[in-house]
């Protein structure tokens, strides 16, 4: 898609209020927001609750429908629904996961996975549903697989990174997982035998172009050759793959740097997504938003792919922003979540001239 | 655990004279790095120079570096958090916090400082009963 002859403004749909607490993070229900279903999303925050957010109407506004409590005992850090739409994993610093079960619009806590030694920070299903993926300040990744009746059976126990993993994210196609950590790398976890055990196949971390403090968080594009990463060093990084070759034969091809996008944030960049049609939001310490998109306008591919600032919204809350998510629908909405305890929905809408 | 048993014989500091200001230079609304040492005097009185607080109150953010008494200091991170947690409560939510050790004072300091500066470690530090309890005794006792 071309942007760079087109004008973009971003327009505040909604605020949405009711968290206690500064909300961390946010997930809209892959299953919802198309074919004339009414879009959900949940949020979850430090004060140790879980909501879900519903439209009545795909035209309406969202309201809360559901308020998960009293299961987790501190704050929750992460969220994720199932590729399904019919399971919910939540991450917790209590140092377990629990997955709820959407039944006929209850929520019940199905299961609690425990074996964590301290904060859990992420949780990341692979594109069947199969895995799940976890990490947390104990520096460790676990892989869960999906049994029938609820039932989850760690699978593996990775271990690598030095200091607390961030973020767990599975690619978009090919069952790869990427973890990033305050260790500043991001590594590359796969299955490469028959034996079913994932080892580390790459690290990207300085000496790779890589970044220089904490990774926060890390997004694919649609068709999963490009990755965006964010950091405490107030860059994105763009890292790239050779496709075809992940597709064939054993999964993996190595990711390199393509690109660093730098001089636009000036503290923490928290939260990283890119949308289907290609544009990378960004939500940072500095209370703003900002969209990049390819820069079209270059001298030929001798330097690799650049990005240009498409939009940014300075005062988008009050405080940080931890959490940017698109929308699967067909619409370019965004929900934000902040430490001002607020989620906003916006809708970055094209402008004629 | 209280800090007395880390460091049993501080180095009491006399509080300085402060230079008496007939009018307040930043307008009303400003926040004055006098009134933030003020805050914070009572509380470390050696850990803190007035020197090692900026402010800038129109992107409100504030910079505090302080000096650990002893190089290996373990308290560091302690005093950091004491530091963030009474200055949230003082200040409207939406300035932005830094707090570093000052160049030099501390055996660790880049690791500190990115610890200090990492509010998710912060937040689960703060969840931590064991830990939250040092920083109120340290926060009470500070008052008293």
């Amino acid at each position: 898609m071309e942007f760079v002859d087109g004008r973009f403004e971003l327009r505040e749909i909604q605020k949405l209020e009711g968290h206690t607490d500064r909300v961390w993070s946010l997930a809209w229900n892959p299953a919802t927001g198309v074919a004339g279903i009414p879009s959900v999303f949940a949020s979850c925050s430090g004060d140790k609750t879980v909501r879900i957010w519903e439209q009545s109407h795909p035209a309406a506004s969202w309201e809360c429908k559901a308020v998960l409590e009293e299961t987790h005992t501190r704050t929750v850090r992460s969220c994720a629904w199932s590729p399904s739409g019919k399971f919910l994993a939540t991450g917790s610093f209590d140092a377990t996961i629990a997955i709820w079960e959407n039944v006929g619009g209850d929520f019940e806590c199905v299961s609690t996975l425990e074996g964590h030694e301290n904060e859990v920070k992420s949780v990341s299903w692979n594109a069947s549903g199969t895995l799940l993926a976890t990490c947390g300040r104990d520096k460790t990744v676990w892989i869960w697989e999906v049994l029938p009746g609820n039932e989850f059976e760690c699978a593996a126990v990775l271990q690598g990174h030095t200091q607390d993993v961030k973020m767990v994210q599975w690619h978009p196609t090919v069952d790869v997982l990427f973890s990033c950590s305050y260790d500043n790398s991001i590594k590359i976890w796969a299955d490469e035998g028959d034996d079913d055990d994932f080892v580390c196949v790459q690290t990207l971390d300085e000496p790779s172009n890589g970044h220089t403090s904490t990774v926060w968080a890390l997004s694919f594009n649609s068709s999963g050759d490009k990755m965006v990463t964010c950091s405490d060093d107030l860059t994105l990084k763009i890292w790239g793959t050779d496709l075809e070759r992940m597709h064939s034969g054993d999964g993996y091809a190595p990711w390199r740097h393509l690109c660093t996008i730098a001089g636009y944030h000036d503290r923490t960049i928290f939260s990283v997504h890119w949308s289907r049609e290609g544009i990378i939001a960004s939500g940072a310490a500095d209370d703003a938003i900002r969209f990049f998109v390819e820069d079209n306008e270059k001298d030929g591919l001798v330097d690799g792919p650049k990005y240009k600032l498409l939009l940014k919204e300075e005062k988008a809350h009050e405080m940080d922003v931890n959490s940017v998510q698109w929308s699967p629908g067909e619409k370019r909405l965004l929900a934000s979540a902040s430490d001002d305890g607020t989620i906003k929905i916006w809708e970055l809408a094209s402008v004629p001239y | 655990m209280t800090l007395g048993l880390i460091n049993a014989n501080p180095v009491v500091h006399a509080k300085k004279e402060r230079v008496a200001r007939t009018e307040d230079p930043h307008g009303d609304d400003a926040v004055d790095p006098l009134e933030i040492y003020d805050i914070l005097f009572e509380f470390f009185l050696s850990v803190l120079s007035e020197e090692s607080i900026t402010v800038d109150d129109k992107l409100g953010r504030i910079l505090i570096t302080f000096t650990p008494t002893i190089q290996h200091c373990s308290m560091a991170t302690v005093i950091g958090l004491c530091l963030r947690v009474k200055l949230k409560h003082c200040f409207p939510p939406h300035y932005k916090v830094d707090i570093k050790v000052s160049p030099g004072s501390h055996a660790n300091e880049e690791s500190v400082n990115k610890q200090l500066n990492d509010k998710e470690r912060v937040a689960a530090a703060l969840e931590n009963p064991n830990l939250r309890q040092l920083v109120d005794e340290c926060l009470y006792s500070s008052e008293l």
